[in-house]
């Protein structure tokens, strides 16, 4: 994926240069910085702001703005919530402790870590930085993922939405708990039998080496927010063209063949991006498919969809991010068809 | 980005938030319920950029030898990415888009589900109900726990390729990404002149036509009207009726 967003010319020269250590290197000579380049950028902006407002006065790109926005405004709460406690688990709590709390044996790491996610309160958004730092700390990455994958689905608020949305069918809401964690486990467990170390690239995270607690924190809570916050961005533009450019009838089309409904709303899950607190609305509403295919949208959604994997790429590297998410997209489409035949 | 530019972004970005949940704006983007999250979340962002232009400045003053070291080490590690962080800030401030409307509903089949319930009507004439209300008693119930009141509904107008007119209310469970239709037909004294996304105050009562929404197949109640009376968007124009 090419970025290809304003950025300061000079940043590329320092990345090279910057490990020499030179230290007039950020002031030094005509180059570009960012402060300026935000500024002008800014500046211009501001003032061409009545053409802006005429070109995105038409309906789609009005219908595509508002939900640009509405799901950055959405997830940047639970990404913060993220980030924060992400931070507090990167300074204030030792390496030692998940050493303690989680079984040694990574095979018995992976079920007791995937349980743990029920604890995490929040959409996906907030997992993805909380497991970066629980590698960063040490903790296998199988049970990190295994955390990272199950936090999203089974914590008691996204539970008791896919019972409000499903009145009168409370198997849904056990199918949608043992279709999560069956994938999550399966995953932690893939990982620690074929995972390759190398695969797994975090990009440098700031060192708290030398730095105060406070320091430390704010720094990680600052890092987090730019780098996942981006990637946000940018899952945001992708759920927003889907929802504003792709006709909904062509869905209608899908619902009739069982093998294919599945597979639309599992593809449709990773589309959307929807907040795993109210996709199961979204799937009590698309009443021509299957529960079992509704069953997929809703085990797929909170593991992978674009939002995720650009935030997975985010914290985890690009490498990681494409391994992984077909992965997942498999191993979740195979649960929920599993799950979905015994208990729907 | 170097880190005076991530403080000023993350400033302006938590200031952004704090501006929508103070003010109705983030009723455009997500539910009510939402308000002191986004709040929250703009203060720990304002918080985070202050505290970096702290701690760069107490860094600055100390020996010069660590600051090389660790200035180098956090330069070049942001991510051109992090520009984009920009690009919400600038649809929130300048151009803050509207709450979805026509162009969004005539896309997306109605979404009316059959309700739990009927509670009785309450009482006063006429008597004011959501216009999801209305449509699932229309639709679910042929009216029954309507009878012939009179009843106030509001939403807003869309009119579908062929010029029919819908009065319509998206439907919303989190945020406007899952905002979903559900639309209500129109009969009697329909106002000769409707303009798509007009907020309109009806006054009527049930009507026994219904329709098929192309999109869905969903059921399209029908809403006999008396009289039309344009009104300007409601605080929250979503319904959060389904939000338990």
């Amino acid at each position: 994926m090419s970025i290809t967003k304003a950025a300061p010319p000079g940043s590329g020269h320092r990345d090279t240069e910057a490990p020499e250590g030179d230290p007039g290197g950020e002031q030094q000579g005509w180059q570009f910085n960012s402060p300026l380049v935000l500024t002008m950028l800014l500046i211009l902006v501001v003032s061409l702001q009545g053409p802006i407002r005429r070109a995105v006065s038409e309906p789609v790109m009005q219908s595509w703005m508002t939900v640009f926005v509405a799901v950055v405004v959405q997830a940047l709460p639970f990404l913060v919530l993220g980030v924060l406690l992400s931070a507090m688990l990167a300074v204030f709590v030792p390496p030692s402790f998940f050493a303690r709390a989680l079984p040694s044996r990574p095979a018995l790491a992976v079920p007791v870590a995937g349980m743990a996610g029920a604890v995490l309160p929040g959409c996906e958004c907030a997992s993805v930085p909380v497991a970066g730092a629980l590698v960063r700390r040490g903790v296998a990455p199988a049970a990190a993922l295994a955390f990272l994958l199950s936090a999203p689905a089974i914590n008691p608020i996204v539970l008791t939405a896919t019972a409000v949305a499903f009145p009168g069918r409370p198997e849904m809401v056990v199918a949608r708990f043992v279709a999560s964690l069956l994938v999550a486990c399966a995953m932690g467990w893939l990982w620690q039998r074929l995972g390759r170390a190398d695969w797994l690239r975090p990009p440098a995270h700031p060192s708290d080496e030398g730095l105060g607690k406070g320091a430390a924190f704010w720094s990680s809570v600052r890092h987090d927010v730019m780098h996942a916050g981006g990637f946000l961005v940018v899952g945001a533009m992708a759920a927003a063209t889907l929802k504003a450019v792709v006709p909904a009838h062509w869905l209608s089309l899908a619902a009739d063949n069982p093998v294919v409904s599945v597979l639309a709303l599992a593809v449709l899950a990773v589309l959307l991006s929807i907040c795993s607190e109210a996709d199961a609305f979204v799937a009590a509403s698309l009443t021509q498919f299957s529960l079992t295919a509704r069953l997929a949208f809703l085990v797929v959604g909170p593991m992978i969809d674009l939002k995720l994997f650009a935030m997975q790429t985010a914290t985890f590297g690009r490498g990681f991010a494409l391994r992984f998410a077909p992965a997942t997209f498999v191993m979740a489409v195979a649960s929920s068809v599993l799950v979905g035949s015994v208990l729907l | 980005m170097n880190r005076q530019a991530q403080a000023a972004v993350l400033f302006l970005v938590g200031g952004a938030m704090v501006h929508a949940g103070t003010t109705d704006l983030y009723l455009r983007y997500v539910k009510a319920g939402l308000q002191p999250l986004v709040v929250g979340a703009g203060v720990v962002l304002i918080v985070a950029a202050l505290a970096t232009v702290w701690y760069e400045r107490k860094r600055s003053s100390t020996v010069p030898d660590k600051e090389v070291e660790e200035g180098h080490g956090h330069v070049h590690r942001e991510p051109r990415v992090s520009w984009l962080l920009i690009l919400p800030l600038l649809a929130l401030i300048l151009v803050a888009p509207p709450a979805l409307g026509s162009y969004s509903a005539l896309r997306t089949g109605t979404a009316l589900q059959a309700p739990l319930a009927y509670a009785p009507l309450p009482s006063g004439d006429p008597v004011r109900l959501s216009l999801v209300d209305y449509a699932g008693r229309a639709a679910y119930d042929h009216g029954r726990s309507l009878g012939d009141r009179r009843i106030v509904i509001t939403g807003f107008v869309a009119l579908d390729g062929k010029g029919t007119p819908y009065l319509v209310r998206m439907a919303l469970n989190c945020c406007a990404a899952d905002a979903q239709p559900v639309k209500v037909g129109l009969t009697g004294r329909i106002p000769p002149v409707l303009q798509p996304d007009t907020w309109l105050e009806l006054t009527g009562t049930y009507s026994e036509l219904r329709t098929k929404d192309p999109v869905n197949n969903g059921i399209i109640p029908f809403f006999d009207i008396a009289e039309a009376k344009p009104v300007p968007t409601p605080r929250d124009p979503y319904d959060e009726s389904w939000n338990g």
